[in-house]
Formats: structure tokens, sequence, C-alpha cells
């Protein structure tokens, strides 16, 4: 059965890196949902967290594999803490007080107003922000861009 | 010490211990041929086509076990070099390949002769690097070594942009590599050690399911000593032909879609494989569902990623195969008790008797199993012998009588044809004193058939035994079997002349018809260790056989053909 699964990279920071991680997921056949990459404080290494959807044979295998490439340090099925970013654009007409309200109880505000449009911003756990958008629908959002999850191990 | 990069490179190899390079100049690579022009401590082949140039050095690796190595220009240069690399990689075969690029200055500006080349390569290779500034160079050099042969070995590619070859820096080679992000595991894990060793005990239908890897870690000897110790049964992929020996009795012959009838039957009625550096490939397993479907299985590999890929695997052990075998014979060699399996080795020996590897000889048309037996007899344990792909290359992985790892050279994994010759060449390389001889098909031998005068020029004698069927004949086989006889382009009916071919070349050439002319020419060839083809015509229609078809299970065989 497929599952979602968020495996956390730990990589040399070095040229080309990400294209070999990508390279593997898309020769392969298997599938990001998510991705995230920035270097880590203080290091020669980079973080990279992928949401991925596969069986759990197929999801071993994307470890195994990942491990067997020469600049990645440690590969793991993070057992961890996330949050997701998303930013949603609104039409300036919509009910901005109602909105500020909602995002408000997803850590959220209102990042931006023009003359046209509003955006407002979140950052919350993946699911929540899927309960987010459920409650935003009615108010028609113009555009949305969400981040992927950035992770921290939680243990 | 200050040289350039491409006096680097001529350092590093050096360093290394390598002795032959296979290669092609072009523009990219000017300096660094320069560099060649003025040393003398190894030899550099010039090929006809790059493509060439990586199988010789693949083919070198094989029959050494050394790094083999080959240097081609950018662009073309390189592109031609993939299909090698892809071959080494699919085998894991240690190669470092260097290309040269364009200048670090044009490289993103679609400049004469560029091509993204690690892009290219990232996704065939262990490992690959666009060298970027000349103070990474030497420690690249020395990491490409490192990481070609260490763990599961395979082709490393080193991208050289031209001012770099040119640059002076500092050189001061690595004496040793640690890379944190790579340490492959050679030491099994005690405890999993243990608990095989104790299956291995109880098991009553054990068998060794040997493959490549076991060739690559050196492990003939630990391999025989189980063997004796235990006197299990032993069946060999296409890959790991020669671990055992032909003369060893424990081994059943060769498993697979084209394996003896007994190894197969043994795989599928086994209740405890153990499998050494073998990785469980479709052509071996038939369908999955039906594999092996009794059985336990333990699974020695150096790479953890090819444990369990393809079938659940009951004792992982991660390691090298020459040294975990060790350790179980260890385990076993005071108490093993050969008895436990008796009914089983007997009951494949009547497997055997009722179908044996065999064919239908005849006096009126040359067979091709025949022509193979008669090479072995005629060289007897003196050869390399490499096939290109097709029916030559089942009937001799069938019927060649092996007697050592590395003396068959064969593309595996990817099924290159045009791999053959040139494989043959970088074996003669690594060992004139063998005979080098090359089996191959009417349709594969013009892959490559330019490397005849690489042979002729560079006085590397190899010999081409040419098993002329005029057809693409596995090709043709598939189409008898599962087309109805519909043989879509697969009649070579117009051939060159071939003798005339290879003369041109500046080699001698032979037509074989029968028994007598093809032993005749084979002994002569042999004796003036010339360049040498054989242009040996087979009966047209001769099938490999017993077959597996494609997503059928082991145990059901295509045992003959029909009349
Ligand atoms: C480069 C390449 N192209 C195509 C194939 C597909 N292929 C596999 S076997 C074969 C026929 C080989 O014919 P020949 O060399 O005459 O050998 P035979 O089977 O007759 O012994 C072909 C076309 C391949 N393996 N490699």
């Amino acid at each position: 059965m497929d599952c979602q699964k968020t495996i956390t990279i730990i990589v040399l920071n070095e040229h080309g890196v990400l294209s070999r991680i990508s390279g593997l997921f898309a020769g392969r056949g298997y599938n990001i949902e998510a991705l995230n990459v920035a270097p880590m404080l203080d290091s020669k290494f980079s973080k990279i967290t992928i949401t991925t959807k596969g069986d759990n044979k197929v999801l071993e295998q994307i470890l195994k594999q990942l491990n067997k490439l020469i600049p990645v340090l440690k590969v793991y099925e993070s057992d961890f803490c996330g949050l997701e970013a998303i930013l949603i654009k609104f039409d300036i007409k919509e009910s901005l007080n109602e909105l500020s309200a909602i995002f408000s109880g997803y850590g959220g505000r209102l990042l931006e107003v023009n003359e046209k449009f509003a955006v407002f911003m979140a950052y919350d756990t993946s699911s929540r922000i899927n309960n987010l958008l459920q409650a935003i629908k009615s108010f028609s959002p113009r555009d949305i861009t969400r981040s992927g999850i950035l992770s921290i191990e939680a243990n | 010490m200050e040289l350039n990069g491409s006096l680097m490179l001529m350092h590093a190899l050096k360093n290394e211990g390598v002795k032959v390079v296979f290669g092609y100049p072009g523009g990219a690579a000017l300096n660094i041929y320069d560099e060649i022009y003025k040393q003398d401590f190894f030899r550099h082949v010039l090929v006809r086509h790059e493509q060439a140039a990586v199988h010789a050095a693949d083919g070198y690796a094989r029959a050494s076990g050394e790094v083999g190595v080959a240097i081609v220009t950018s662009g073309p240069g390189f592109t031609n070099a993939v299909t090698g690399i892809a071959t080494a990689y699919m085998d894991s075969i240690p190669l470092v390949i260097i290309s040269g690029q364009v200048p670090t200055t044009l490289i993103g500006t679609d400049a004469f002769q560029e091509i993204d080349a690690v892009g290219i390569s990232r996704p065939c290779t262990k490992h690959n690097y666009l060298v970027k500034d000349i103070q990474s160079l030497p420690r690249i050099l020395k990491e490409a070594f490192f990481i070609a042969r260490s763990g599961r070995p395979g082709p490393v590619h080193i991208d050289l942009p031209k001012d770099i070859s040119a640059t002076i820096g500092e050189f001061d080679y690595p004496q040793t590599i640690s890379l944190e992000t790579y340490k492959p595991t050679y030491k099994g894990n005690a405890r999993q050690i243990q608990k095989a060793a104790t299956a291995i005990k109880e098991s009553k239908r054990p068998l060794l399911y040997i493959g490549g890897g076991s060739i690559s870690s050196n492990a003939r000897d630990s391999i025989l000593k189980l063997c004796e110790i235990t006197k299990i049964p032993a069946i060999e992929t296409l890959m790991a032909r020669g671990v055992l020996g032909s003369d060893c009795e424990n081994l059943l012959g060769m498993v697979g879609m084209h394996g003896s009838y007994v190894a197969n039957m043994a795989m599928s009625e086994a209740d405890l494989l153990i499998a050494l550096g073998a990785r469980f490939d479709d052509r071996v397993t038939g369908k999955l569902s039906e594999f092996a479907k009794g059985a336990d299985i333990i699974h020695i590999d150096i790479d953890p990623s090819s444990i369990s890929k393809i079938v659940q695997v009951d004792y992982p052990i991660v390691g090298d195969v020459s040294s975990v075998v060790c350790e179980i014979v260890e385990l076993l060699k005071d108490n093993y008790n050969c008895e436990i399996h008796k009914t089983w080795r007997d009951s494949l020996k009547k497997y055997n008797a009722l179908h044996p590897l065999s064919f239908k000889d005849s006096n009126e048309v040359l067979k091709p199993q025949w022509v193979i037996q008669k090479v072995g007899e005629i060289v007897s344990k003196n050869a390399f012998i490499s096939t290109d792909v097709g029916q030559h290359q089942m009937w001799c992985a069938q019927f060649y009588p092996f007697s050592s790892p590395r003396e068959f050279i064969t593309s595996g994994g990817l099924g290159t044809m045009g791999f053959g010759l040139p494989a043959a060449m970088g074996a003669k390389c690594a060992n004139p004193s063998k005979i080098s001889i090359n089996i191959s098909g009417d349709g594969s031998i013009l892959m490559n058939i330019q490397e005849l005068l690489t042979c002729v020029v560079e006085n590397i004698p190899v010999i081409n035994i040419v098993l002329n069927n005029n057809y693409l004949g596995m090709v043709r086989q598939w189409q008898s079997f599962f087309y109805d006889e519909r043989f879509s382009n697969t009649n070579l009916e117009i051939q060159p002349d071939f003798v005339k071919l290879v003369e041109s070349f500046g080699g001698v050439g032979y037509v074989c018809e029968d028994k007598d002319s093809f032993e005749k020419a084979l002994k002569d060839a042999i004796s003036q260790n010339k360049v040498a083809l054989l242009d040996v015509r087979i009966d047209r229609m001769e099938n490999v056989l017993p077959m597996v078809p494609t997503g059928g299970a082991l145990f059901n065989m295509i045992l003959e053909s029909k009349e």
C-alpha cells in the first residue's frame, strides 16, 4: 500500500549534489511530492527534506539507493517535527478581516496588500495547512504557494 | 611540486600503477595528449572509436582485477564513450574515465563540442566529477581510483576542462583517502553470519547461487573450500561463469533464462538459497512469484541496496563475499554433516540425467556448440574468452569448459553488442601470455569491427571467431518462438566478405565450413600469433536451449525446438 513518507538526507554541500538526488528519483521512477534544501549551520553539509509516496518496499529502496550515493552522509526516514509555509493570494474584495482571523489560527498573518490583491501567509504542520486550505476555500484564493516540509529530527 | 593539470593526471596514473591507457584524442584533450607524448611509463593504445576505448579498459579490468583507464575528448568523444561506461556500470567493473571538456569560461555557452558530460554520465557511473579548479584535481584523481575499486566497484568519470589541464597548481598527491560519506562495509555482521551458518547446517536442500560479485571479491578459494566441506550443490550466473570451474563436482551449471535444466530445477526446489554476490536479475529469477518458493534466502553482498531489492531475504549479510564465506567456513568446518542433504543431491543427479545440457551434433553442418567445445579443447585453460551478445554468447556460457574466474569476459547487465572485440583487446593487454579469443556473431562483430585495425597497429593479436548464421540469431530465435516466425529485420543474408575485411586491416582471415577446416584454422591462427578472424558458417537455424520464456517460471523450460 502506498503511503507518504518524509525523508531527510544530509549531503556534502558540493557541485551537482541536488541533481544527483533528484536524478535518482527521476531515473528510478520514484516520485517527489515536495523537496526542500538548505545548507546546515556551520558545516559543509546541506539538509534535504523530501516527501515521497510509495509502498514500504519502494521506500526501503529509496533509502538504500540514496545511501549509496557518494556525497550522502546520512539518510533517515524522519520521525520528524515538521512545518510548512504557505502563501495565498486573494482578491482585495474578499473579507480581509475574516481571513486575518482564520490565518491567525495557523500561525499566520496578512503579509502584503496592494490595490488589487492581498497576500496571506501561514506556518503550520502539513495536515493543519490542509485544514487551512479547506477553511479558506469559499474565499476563492487566486494563487497558492506551498513550501514543502521543513523538518528537524524530533528525538 | 608545481605541475599543470595534465601532468598531475600523468603522475596520478603512475601512482595508481596504471600500465595501459586506452584513448582517442581531440581538441579538449590536447593538453593531456601532449603530456602523454612525453611520458613513457604507461602504454597508450589508440583505438578507432571511443566506445572501444572504454570496452577495452573494461576488458583489461575484468581480466586483471585492476582499474581500467580510458581517455576521450569532449562532446562526441565523450558521448561515444557512454555505452562503454554504462556497460561497465551494469557489471560493476572498476574504471576511471577521463574526458576533456571545453574551458571553464565556455561551459554553459553551447561552445563547440560542449556537452553536459557529468549530467549524461551521472546515471551510469558510480560517481563523477567536473573539475572546477586546479587545487581540487589531485584529490579528485585519488578519490576516483579509490571509489572505482572499493566497495562494489564501478566506473568513475572525471570531466576535465581544457584550461584546467593547462593550469599550474600545487601537486601533493594524497597517500590515503578517507571519505566521511563513503565507507563500504567489508566485514559481515557476526550474529548474522552465525545465524546463516546454522541455517546452512539445518537445511536439507541447500543451494549455492554464485554471482558476479564473487569474481570482484576474488572469492573463488573460499567458495571452493565451502563446496569441499559441505558438498552443497552450486549454480553460477552468467557473470559468475568460471568461479568454480567446470570440473568442480558441486557445479550444476548456469542458471536462468538459458540455464541448464538441473540448475533451474535446483533453484526452484531448494529450501535454502545461499546467494553470493548475485543480484537476482530477472534473467535469472524468471517469474518472481514462482521463484524459489520454498526457500529461505541468505544473501551476502557488499552493496546493501541490492539486498531485498527483488526478493525478500531472510538472512541479509552486507559484506565482502570472500571474507564472509571464510567466516562461514570457519563455523562449519569441524561439524558439518553432508549426509543431511544426500537425498537432495541424488535427486539433482536424476534431473541432470533426464535433461543434460546437450545438442545434436552433425557432420553435414557446423554446430556452434561443437565449435565452442572445440575451442575449449584447443586452448585449454590458457585463454581469455570474450563474447558479444546473442546466441553465441549463451552457447559460450553453456558449453565452454571454464576453469577459472576472469577467464570469461562478457557484457551481462547491459548486453552490449560490440563489446567482444575491444574487450578481448583489453584482456590481451592485461596478460599478453594468454591467448585472447572473441567469440562473436555476424551481427555483433560489425559494431566495432574498426578495432581490428587497432589490434593490427598495436600488435595485439586477438582471434575473432565469428559464428556466422546470417541472422541476428538471438532475435530471430525470439521471433520464431513468440512471433510466428515473422523474421522482421533479422535476416543478414548479405554480409561483407569477412576474410577480405580482416585482410584489408592487415590481419588473417579464414572461412570454416566444416569441423576439419575449423580446427586447422584455429590452430593456424594461434600459431601465427596474428590478428585473425574466422568466419565460421554454422547451422543457420540452431536455437539456444533450454529457454525460459520471459515472465515464465524458472521450472517451465522450453527444452526442444519445434521440428
Ligand atoms: C547494441 C545492441 N543493439 C541491439 C541489441 C539487441 N540484440 C540482442 S542479441 C541480438 C542479435 C545478435 O546477433 P549476432 O551478433 O549475429 O549473434 P547471434 O545471436 O546470431 O549469435 C540483438 C540485435 C543489443 N543487445 N545490443
